[in-house]
């Protein structure tokens, strides 16, 4: 990072080093990027593995215990280690660019979230080769998980314990970046959609994140260290788990889905050509959408018996989001509405998205009420439900802000026709697999059973949904094979790939120098850089300052060793109920690492370094070749 | 950078730990942490509340004999007091004496290990002496959790303040380290804010049943 | 990132005025203290003065309502305007204290089993 010349090639120890160090959030978004995609490669195949078990009645493919180990692992995989990321490495690469801003506001902890993350990750997959994996499900109710034998629920709280400090770290720093890092002009409704839904996916992070860290240790001194919280003999209350783990679990829904929202209001009036139809409505409902999303996490438990008064409060709330909901899906189609519509890939996965976004949506008004909930529960229509709008509306937004920004994140472009053939046979796939359940649901189909009987009227749309999932898993890969062959072909070093780029990150040429903007843009309203080009201003943007130098901050190790230590830590927490002499002092010593870094770390002072206006413009000639970046 | 800048009494500028981009960073991003923080206190007490006086069937200790107030009483002074001093800090920065910032945050420091140690006192107290223990009953298990993390707190900013003493002590006060006391004192400030909760929910209303 | 401060002199009265600024505030922190610490003292003392519980809750809970504020505005800085971005941190504090509020009120009524 401290090198200029990244024009350079460098040897595979010098980047890996480079990639170890950094704390530039587009490597960081890199990163971001390509461990959920490996995550979610593996949760997706777990999947794979579910379905083929379920084609056929009465079918023994996988045992039951490795059944439950496979349906807690794909779901807690896919939630936080696979969808979290992904849209993590979209929201590094591209808020920072979209408001004007150098990095991040702390770039050390966005890598040390990264490594958090990661380690956290790597630690709860582990598990697998330790003796079991979870197996309680991805909520892991007390109930159930305090007696699951062996280490499987040990390793999915400590290893989502860690993991999730390092969500909550990255969540502040997105929050404190868009409050304070705004270019001038840059007013807060004149942001666009996306950084709009990450700041507010940064303020549910920070508020939802600490009771899923208090649940879960509740839950590890529980099992690890003889508390009672949990235990009903010694006084404990196992509802209380349930509702921490709701009031995290259900603003967890919007963190995932707000994002995809932010993502989707980016692509469509690029394609539409057309301003986005109601932005302040939008703003509005983004931000309705985040608070009712905390006010709502007891219809998960309607079954529970909270009693008619709290089940009659929490269904009437959980209905009214869908007013805000409805508000951005009627913009949506309204921005679409009479604009000059360019059917890209990126494009079509909008178009796709709202029709099946829009009834995972519906059927889960249905179940907000609450005396059908009690018939729904438990059945697969919920199982078709969450993925209508997890699949419907994460994944396909994901997928599209993959197609729609890769020019920015890699300087290529990826395969049209390829794409079209990804989107179809995903899309395809999707609504093979879980339109059916819902009728699997209403015909009485319990979710997490790892076989049935057959004759029950059951076995054909099972079998349907087994060769959807195929048809998914599919269409990933042709996604995979696309980014791979991309990789092969001739760098673009333009701006504005798709050629009605409006928001500020079409401005920059790529491949995007490391300090992102030479002189820090100005302003001028919503959809910047559409209004410098719409007057025909040929230097891309207007500046607020001269080209000057630039101060940019220093790499460091130290949080993937602070990292480490964390992990280290959490094998001693995993084995001391085993009785093992050791696990106090590795405990000890793990935190000890952490805590020596973090001293190390307030005693150095780290105050960057400076890029001269020379070297700027020299970077800028081995990038762009003369001239630089016009 | 600004570390190389010398000040004078006359050149340090207003609310020097919001004029660089880093100071409004730190002031921003401890305040989000602490909007956080509330959460996770929320929740622990909230869990507290739950599980008060509750545990396995025959269960003698409630909080109504377990708690003293003399003890209480003296912490909440102890912790209230190093609220002031923080605040003699801060307002010492304000006038570029860098001694006092050191000298009031040293004595926030003591105050808050007299806290800690009576903390830990009251610990042993009720798991030695009380039979009181962390894995007694589901209330000891909350009472011990609740107040744990609040002196976990304690302990990080303890070691926080401390560090920016011996840190700071030879350098005198400049646009980088100024935010670093300002956002240490206002964590300071919250472990205060989040023990008033402690002692009147706690303790006060533990004594009254 | 690092954006240069400018250097500036102030004059001998603004300096002198700001000193003695800075000192007035400081008293009155002082005497917010004070407030502080005699509601700490009347908390304690109608618990050990023993008046009835349905008069000792609700106002010991309002006594430490009013502490907290005062902590929050007064030695936190948060009712400022000259900080930045205080606005947004207000609403942040608030909105956490409304989420803090509601797992309260779930907490103290529908955990049963």
């Amino acid at each position: 990072m401290s090198s200029v010349a990244i024009g350079n090639k460098k040897g595979f120890g010098a980047t890996l080093w480079d990639y170890l160090t950094t704390v530039d959030h587009k490597k960081l978004g890199n990163m971001y990027f390509f461990a959920g995609l490996l995550f979610f490669a593996i949760a997706g195949f777990e999947a794979l593995l579910m379905r083929i078990q379920l084609m056929v009645p009465n079918n023994d493919f996988v045992s039951a215990g490795l059944f439950n180990e496979l349906l807690t692992m794909h779901g807690t995989t896919m939630l936080f280690l696979a969808a979290t990321p992904l849209l993590f490495g979209f929201m590094n690469w591209i808020v920072p660019l979209q408001i004007g801003a150098r990095d991040v506001a702390f770039p050390f902890l966005n890598s040390l979230g990264f490594w958090l993350f990661f380690l956290g990750a790597v630690f709860l997959h582990l598990s697998f080769f330790m003796g079991g994996a979870p197996d309680a499900g991805w909520t892991s109710y007390a109930s159930l998980s305090l007696y699951s034998p062996g280490h499987g629920i040990d390793f999915y709280v400590l290893g989502l314990q860690i993991s999730g400090a390092g969500t909550l770290i990255s969540g502040i720093n997105f929050v404190v970046t868009i409050i304070t890092m705004r270019a001038p002009g840059m007013t807060f409704m004149r942001m666009p959609l996306f950084t709009w839904t990450t700041l507010i996916v940064g303020a549910l992070i920070t508020f939802a994140f600490p009771p899923l860290t208090v649940a879960l240790f509740f839950m590890l001194v529980d099992r690890m260290f003889g508390a009672n919280f949990f235990d009903h003999t010694m006084g404990g209350n196992t509802i209380i788990y349930e509702h921490l783990f709701w009031i995290f679990g259900h603003p967890e829904v919007y963190i995932l889905i707000l994002p995809a929202f932010g993502l989707f209001s980016e692509i469509i009036p690029v394609f539409a050509r057309k301003r986005l139809f109601g932005y302040s409505s939008m703003v509005f409902a983004t931000i309705l959408i985040g608070f009712l999303g905390f006010m709502v996490w007891a219809h998960h438990m309607f079954a529970t018996g909270l009693g008619p008064t709290a089940n009659a409060i929490f269904a009437v709330a959980t209905m009214a989001i869908a007013v805000p909901t409805g508000m951005k899906v009627f913009n949506w189609i309204l921005t679409i509405w009479g604009g000059s519509i360019k059917v890209t890939v990126p494009m079509i996965y909008a178009l796709g998205f709202i029709p099946s976004f829009v009834a995972g949506g519906v059927t889960g008004v249905m179940q907000a009420v609450a005396p059908l909930d009690y018939q729904l529960h438990d059945s697969y229509f919920i199982v078709a439900h969450f993925h209508y709008v997890i699949v419907g509306g994460v994944v396909l937004g994901i997928f599209g802000a993959t197609h729609f920004y890769w020019p920015i994140m890699t300087n290529r472009v990826l395969n049209e026709k390829l794409g079209f053939l990804t989107f179809w046979t995903f899309f395809i796939g999707f609504h093979l697999t879980f339109f059916i359940q819902h009728f699997l649901g209403l015909m009485g189909m319990p979710r997490r059973v790892f076989t049935y009987q057959g004759d029950q009227g059951w076995d054909l749309f099972n079998f349907i949904s087994s060769i959807g999932a195929l048809l998914m898993g599919l269409g990933v890969i042709f996604l995979v094979v696309n980014m791979l062959l991309s990789i092969k072909s001739k760098p673009l070093n333009t701006s504005d790939y798709w050629g009605d780029g409006r928001s500020l990150e079409w401005a920059l040429k790529t491949p995007v120098p490391f300090y992102n903007f030479k002189q820090t843009p100005l302003i001028r309203g919503y959809d910047p850089y559409w209004i410098e080009k719409h007057e025909g201003n040929k230097e891309g943007m207007t500046y607020a300052e001269p080209v000057g130098d630039i101060h940019m901050p220093n790499g460091s190790i130290l949080p993937l060793i602070m990292s480490i230590g964390m992990f280290i830590a959490a094998f001693g927490s995993l084995y001391h109920p085993d009785g093992v002499s050791w696990s106090v002092p590795v405990i000890i010593l793990g935190i000890g690492i952490t805590v020596a870094c973090m001293i190390i770390r307030s005693f150095k002072d780290d105050l960057g370094f400076t890029v001269t206006k020379e070297e700027i413009i020299a970077t800028e000639e081995s990038l762009y070749g003369k001239g630089g970046n016009k | 950078m600004d570390i190389n800048t010398k000040y004078t009494p006359k050149t340090w500028p207003d609310h020097a730990e919001q004029v660089t981009l880093e100071g409004k960073n730190k002031f921003v991003g401890i305040w989000i942490f602490i909007c956080s923080d509330i959460v996770l206190f929320a929740s622990v007490f909230a869990t507290y509340l739950a599980l008060k006086d509750s545990g396995p069937s025959g269960m003698d200790i409630t909080a109504k004999e377990l708690f003293g107030l003399e003890l209480a009483f003296v912490m909440t002074m102890l912790l209230l007091t190093s609220s002031l001093t923080s605040v003699y800090a801060m307002y010492h920065m304000k006038n570029f004496n860098s001694k006092g910032v050191l000298i009031w945050m040293g004595i926030t420091v003591l105050l808050g290990l007299g806290f800690l140690g009576l903390e830990i006192y009251e610990f042993y107290e009720y798991t030695v002496h009380e039979g009181f223990g962390f894995t007694h009953s589901a209330f000891s298990s909350a009472f011990y959790l609740l107040v744990g993390t609040h002196g976990l707190h304690v302990i990080i900013g303890l070691i926080w303040i401390t560090g920016l003493i011996i840190r700071n002590a030879k350098r005198g006060l400049n646009l980088y380290n100024a935010p670093k006391f300002f956002a240490a004192s206002i964590y300071w400030h919250f472990i205060d804010v989040v023990w008033v909760f402690i002692f009147t929910v706690v303790y006060l209303m533990g004594v009254l049943g | 990132m690092g954006h240069d401060t400018h250097i500036h002199e102030k004059s001998v009265a603004q300096h002198e005025f700001d000193r003695r600024k800075n000192a007035v505030e400081m008293r009155k922190q002082v005497v917010n203290f004070a407030i502080m610490i005699l509601f700490t003292f009347i908390a304690f003392a109608v618990v050990v003065a023993d008046f009835s519980p349905y008069f000792i809750k609700p106002f010991i809970l309002l006594l430490a309502a009013v502490q907290v504020v005062l902590q929050l505005y007064a030695f936190m800085h948060m009712g400022e305007k000259h900080a930045s971005h205080i606005g947004t941190i207000n609403t942040f504090v608030w909105v956490g204290a409304i989420i803090a509020f509601t797992v309260f009120l779930c907490f103290l009524t529908i955990i049963w089993w």
